[in-house]
């Protein structure tokens, strides 16, 4: 299995992350754990991940993205997931996933207005 | 309807769950299943391949054109030689992990398909059958 790692970059406070290939379940926790490193490292108050390139999103990755999220906020940082495809969403609420606790917003700016408004609170 | 021919992945690795989802969507596509369809058709293969992967330690997935009295389709096997579900009523209910996921894999699937079949013997293995008409 090739060694992919998916960039994850900083603009002020925040980290801006977008995976544009397909996450096979080891490099989905790879990711996981890499955010979280990243988060450390540069003291972000928050995370957006984008995940508009995602194709598939099934119970494995429900159950990182909200690992993610879970960890990142007992951390300190919050995670916006944005960019969720509606054929993705339909099929995540068909099966019964309810992401909870992943805050959300529609696109990336949407993301980051979230969190400078969290941030202010 | 274009020809679509049968394509059997061998489940052995992660890639190859993905390469079973990633075939899956193709013949669904080719099909003239949407959009939409494709992601549900992808996705339960996705969780099906998965518990071949996990529980069994791999397994085999076809896809084929399914022929209804008068409609068309996708038909999905997968099967493998693992240990078969003991509680399969639990299972199917959804919320029940054994391996420490959210448990929703096998009802997620049943939810997003048209028809949903399995067959498993503790000790022999299982084999889950599902279809999605056009």
């Amino acid at each position: 299995m090739e060694k992919v790692s998916i960039p994850i970059l900083k603009s002020g406070d925040y980290l801006i992350t977008s995976p544009q290939v397909t996450l096979h379940d080891k490099m989905a926790v790879q990711f996981k754990s890499d955010i979280l490193q990243k988060i450390v490292e540069t003291k972000a108050k928050g995370l957006v991940l984008d995940v508009s390139a995602i194709d598939v999103v099934d119970s494995f990755l429900v159950r990182v993205i909200g690992e993610i999220a879970t960890a990142a906020s007992i951390m300190g940082a919050q995670v916006v997931m944005v960019g969720l495809r509606p054929a993705v969403a339909m099929t995540l609420v068909e099966m019964g996933f309810s992401l909870e606790g992943v805050h959300t917003a529609l696109d990336l700016e949407k993301g980051l207005e979230l969190l400078r408004k969290a941030g202010k609170r | 309807m274009p020809q679509v021919s049968i394509e059997v992945v061998d489940v052995r690795s992660e890639a190859d769950i993905v390469n079973a989802r990633v075939r899956a969507k193709a013949i669904a596509e080719a099909l003239g299943f949407s959009y939409t369809d494709q992601t549900r058709i992808a996705t339960a293969v996705s969780e099906l391949a998965r518990n071949a992967f996990q529980f069994a330690g791999g397994g085999k997935v076809t896809i084929k054109p399914a022929d209804g009295k008068a409609r068309k389709g996708i038909e999905i096997i997968v099967e493998d030689h693992g240990p078969g579900i003991e509680n399969l009523e639990l299972a199917l209910k959804g919320g029940y992990s054994t391996a420490g996921g959210l448990g929703l894999g096998l009802s997620g699937s049943k939810k997003l398909m048209d028809e949903f079949d399995i067959k498993t013997e503790i000790g022999k293995g299982t084999v889950v059958t599902i279809r999605k008409w056009l």
